[in-house]
């Protein structure tokens, strides 16, 4: 399924603003993130486990534990840092 | 009645929001103001400007939620929340949260629930520029714990 991966503040400057790619059906965040880790030196370092890096489903606040969908918009980001 | 959320680079005037906030609300016997303005000092380091960047869609949807929240926990008349984005200076106001109630005790209370929501669930990230250059804010740990104190969990800055 595609999913849309959208990226925000230090990871945006790294990664740029978005990028699209399939990933198989059932797949959570969490396994996307690591499928992301592994697509270049600068992914796996910014994306690593201990890394602090939140992320949303559709727009809303989620964890990595949440299913994906097929045609999500999928964002990553640092901790927020607004107010 | 004005909207309840807007994020946008322009400034925003504290009296002129207070009186829509209010306006044709006799009930309203208290009003709570919070206004978040930009430090010249962050860190020990000098900042001369402040970037803030957000996630267009997500960010208000976030904080038309939270104050939907702030509705079912407090006896609020109204609120509104404004959010300034994109490059801001030392001095300039950031971010307004505006509670009326009948009483004070709730609007006070609204007010800070709103900011500490704000500050841990509202996707905004801001960049401090200086003499050495630009660097993302750090998260702060004491702002999951102040949103804590309400009994939410925030795992942001850890």
């Amino acid at each position: 399924m595609k999913v849309q991966v959208r990226y925000f503040a230090s990871l945006r400057e790294a990664f740029g603003a978005q990028q699209s790619l399939d990933m198989p059906a059932g797949s959570t965040l969490g396994a996307l993130r690591m499928a992301l880790a592994a697509s270049s030196p600068r992914h796996a370092d910014l994306l690593a486990p201990g890394r602090a890096v939140r992320c949303a489903l559709n727009q809303r606040m989620c964890d990595e534990a949440t299913a994906l969908v097929d045609g999500a918009e999928v964002a990553f980001f640092p901790p927020v840092t607004g107010g | 009645m004005t909207e309840r959320v807007s994020v946008r680079h322009a400034d925003f005037d504290l009296s002129a929001e207070v009186a829509a906030l209010r306006a044709g609300d006799a009930g309203v016997g208290a009003v709570v103001t919070f206004v978040g303005t930009v430090r010249d000092l962050s860190g020990g380091q000098a900042v001369s400007r402040m970037e803030l960047e957000h996630y267009p869609g997500m960010t208000e949807a976030a904080i038309e939620s939270m104050i939907d929240a702030a509705h079912q926990r407090f006896e609020l008349r109204a609120a509104r929340v404004v959010h300034r984005i994109g490059v801001l200076e030392p001095g300039d106001q950031i971010v307004l949260v505006a509670v009326s109630s009948a009483h004070r005790g709730q609007a006070f209370q609204a007010c800070e629930f709103l900011m500490d929501y704000l500050k841990t669930q509202a996707p905004f990230w801001k960049k401090e520029g200086g003499a050495t250059g630009s660097r993302w804010v750090d998260a702060r740990a004491s702002d999951d714990a102040a949103l804590e104190r309400w009994g939410l969990r925030s795992g942001n800055a850890a």
